[in-house]
């Protein structure tokens, strides 16, 4: 006998939750307890009295068990709303990266080409390394950091992903 | 405003929440508190042996009253020992409130003498909880707690308390329940989701109720809502282990239990429907065996109060959220406004009295050997006419008990379903006998579930309940013993129970009666002397040591595969099923 993998498909959820104690736990043991995949998650608080916090959670698995993770962090008590980004139509991604590469000569100045390409701002520097910010969907921070990676990548941070819906309204 | 202690609040607030019996043990971190009950005219407190037993009791009161059990235990191994029963409640859907002493808030996170992380441990295995760090907002907290415990989906909630918040001091006055901001379970159905269900179920030649606990949470004008209900499509109706009573087993209309010990024609009817009607249950894997076999061909309206339970495992054609019980009464007022009759039901009560003639729970009986089901049929006869409390262990015994102990009234019946807990039916008859002081209280036990918490005999004997402990004696783990035959070869690794007490002795020892029955000529007369006996009697009823519990869906298979007798089962299984078990 051998376990068989199913299809999965990425979706990105924003989750509202009152700002307490162990809240974090609550919402990353319940993917841990239930065998769901976090591919990232970000909180911050949002609100003007510190009451409220948005997590993002960007995740994968057949769309029955992205229904099912849904329900499940509906019915946590903090949760105030749970949001299906991917489902709820057009919105915005984006990710912040920190990248520190090394080089002299020629990597340096190809390493400050393709930033300029990639709109990442110089945020450090010294005679042999620079560390980049660059902001952008996932798929955009991926291409800079491999680009990166073949002239003298050191190390790279990265927030995970934040995201809205599109418009004038909230989701 | 006077100040007053975090100890004082908490009880103060227990007895504002209409709380009139705790389940505890004391210890260091509790101090506080026990000293505020100590002598108090209002809170009964009753002295466990071991904490896994006050959250057991706690269970079997609030499953027969429909009151919220609460449960006082001390920090470290005492909330660690509460933790399968909280576990337990959350499985079944019980309210629970558990209050847990913990170490002074600053000794928190310096592995301080008796502290575990409760508030940690016990994250997924409660419905919520809490660490009070300010005894200022305890009674919120409390309140809240109960609120939550006892709305929506019940289920347990932990509140860990600090000793040094139980001494400090705060301005108290009784909370006004705020709404909360994030917790809103849906109580009403969609109407629009009814009327679908109410054109469902008018089309359906072949419908059938499958009910569960949720009926039972919802509370007793449910059941009389079921009722008219089946009545008025002329259904058939099964049920869940966990719903077993909200529809009266007496009625013709009732195919008994379904699932893996469920019966031949509620197995086949669930398969063969065209339409089912979901209400309050939640298509457990015990329920439903193997999934792509499940019920096939019929359409499927799941009644949940809790989202999360619908389309989990079976997709549902019609989802309805809400309280069953709603939803059944808005389904009756639907179905009177129809303005034409529904499809005749004769054929298909044909092809199910077809399947009852099957006679799925018979059982040959030889010599003088009790057989295990004739033990539960006579008690069972034996208790007519009187308010019985069945409560019962987990293994073959339950499932025996489950199928030839029928009940017409909900509350009656209590379990251990989802998590199934060996150890659970003794302490849930306590705290069902505290809770119905008039009621026959019988706990069916086996003999080795039962040693998982016979300590509980000492609170019995304190407290003078007259429980009932029905000890079904084989000398196995019977279900252990059963699968092992069914799947292993009749390899029984570890499923003897060797060494058990003499357990007449013990029932003398803790000042019990204790009623030995060995055979089918003392049967009627053990029993009858059992419940002629007043106080607390354990009976230890010698039964056929290699019976097994039939009819049965093997791991891995569909209802439509189901072993009926001993003389189907093969003794081997392959590892797809092997891996299900």
């Amino acid at each position: 006998m051998h376990i068989r993998e199913q299809q999965s498909e990425r979706h990105v959820l924003s989750v509202t939750v009152t700002n307490e104690a162990g809240i974090l736990a609550r919402i990353a043991g319940l993917f841990t307890a239930r065998g769901y995949n976090i591919e990232s998650l970000t909180v911050a608080d949002i609100g003007t009295d510190h009451r409220i916090s948005r997590i993002t959670i960007v995740t994968n698995g057949p769309l029955k068990v992205i229904d099912q993770i849904i329900a499940q962090l509906d019915r946590l008590v903090p949760v105030h709303r749970v949001i299906d980004l991917t489902e709820t139509g057009p919105f915005v991604e984006r990710e912040l990266a920190l990248v520190k590469v090394a080089g002299t000569g020629e990597d340096r100045i190809e390493a400050l080409r393709l930033a300029d390409v990639f709109r990442a701002k110089v945020v450090d520097t010294t005679i042999e390394s620079f560390i980049f910010e660059i902001t952008g969907p996932t798929d955009k921070i991926d291409s800079f950091v491999d680009l990166m990676r073949q002239i003298g990548l050191v190390e790279v941070g990265r927030t995970g992903v934040v995201g809205l819906v599109r418009g004038a309204q909230a989701a | 405003m006077a100040e007053r202690s975090g100890a004082e609040i908490l009880v103060q607030c227990l007895i504002d929440l209409g709380v009139d019996t705790v389940f505890g043990y004391p210890g260091g971190a509790v101090l506080p508190i026990y000293d505020t009950i100590y002598n108090h005219p209002k809170i009964k407190h009753v002295l466990v042996r071991h904490e896994q037993g006050a959250t057991h009791m706690a269970e079997g009161y609030a499953r027969s009253t429909g009151k919220p059990g609460v449960v006082l235990v001390t920090s470290g191994p005492g909330a660690t020992n509460a933790i399968t029963g909280i576990t337990d409640a959350l499985m079944d859907s019980i309210p629970l409130i558990v209050i847990t002493g913990q170490v002074a808030t600053h000794l928190i996170g310096t592995d301080a003498f008796q502290e575990a992380d409760t508030v940690g441990l016990t994250r997924h295995c409660t419905k919520h909880n809490y660490l009070v760090k300010d005894p200022a907002n305890l009674a919120a907290t409390i309140h809240e707690a109960f609120h939550i415990a006892t709305s929506g989906r019940p289920g347990p909630v932990v509140i860990d308390i600090p000793k040094d918040v139980q001494v400090a001091t705060a301005p108290f006055e009784p909370p006004v329940c705020a709404i909360h901001p994030s917790y809103h379970p849906q109580v009403e159905p969609d109407a629009e989701a009814i009327a679908q269900a109410v054109a469902m179920i008018a089309e359906a030649e072949r419908p059938i109720l499958y009910t569960g606990g949720g009926v039972i949470n919802s509370g007793p004008d449910a059941s009389q809502s079921l009722r008219a209900l089946a009545e008025r499509i002329g259904a058939p109706v099964t049920s869940t282990l966990m719903g077993l009573g909200a529809f009266p087993a007496s009625s013709p209309q009732w195919l008994g239990m379904l699932g893996m010990h469920g019966t031949y024609e509620a197995n086949m009817a669930m398969n063969k429907a065209d339409l089912i009607v979901c209400l309050g249950a939640r298509f457990d894997d015990r329920v439903t065996g193997r999934l792509d076999a499940f019920a096939p061909n019929s359409r499927k309206i799941h009644v949940d109060i809790d989202r999360s339970s619908i389309n989990k495992t079976v997709h549902a054609d019609l989802g309805i959220v809400g309280d069953v019980g709603h939803a059944m009464a808005a389904l009756l007022a639907g179905l009177e406004k129809l303005n034409r009759p529904l499809p005749d039901l004769t054929e298909w009560w044909a092809r199910i009295e077809g399947w009852r003639a099957r006679r799925s729970l018979d059982y040959v009986e030889t010599g003088t050997e009790i057989m295990p089901q004739r033990a539960i049929a006579e008690l069972f006869s034996a208790t007519r006419g009187k308010d019985v409390i069945i409560t019962t262990e987990v293994g073959q015994h339950q499932m025996w008990a489950a199928q030839h102990f029928h009940f017409d009234a909900p509350n009656k019946w209590l379990t251990s379903g989802g998590l199934g807990t060996m150890g659970y039916g003794f302490p849930a008859a306590i705290g069902a006998q505290l809770g119905n002081p008039d009621s026959l209280v019988i706990c069916v036990a086996g003999d080795a579930s039962v040693q998982m918490n016979i300590q509980e005999m000492g609170t019995a004997t304190q407290y003078r309940l007259p429980v009932k402990l029905f000890i079904i004696n084989n000398e196995y783990m019977g279900m252990v013993r059963q699968w092992q035959e069914l799947t292993y070869e009749s390899r029984y690794s570890n499923s003897y129970s060797d060494s058990l007490p003499d357990f007449v002795k013990l029932a003398q020892a803790y000042g019990w009666t204790g009623i030995r029955i060995e055979n089918i000529q003392e049967l009627q007369s053990g029993i009858a002397r059992m419940i002629a006996t007043p106080g607390p009697v354990l009976v230890d009823c010698r039964v056929a040591k290699l019976s097994n519990c039939f009819p049965m869906i093997p791991s891995g298979a569909a209802h439509t595969d189901m072993l009926l007798d001993p003389s189907q089962v093969s003794g081997t299984m392959d590892d797809e099923a092997k891996a299900l078990v």
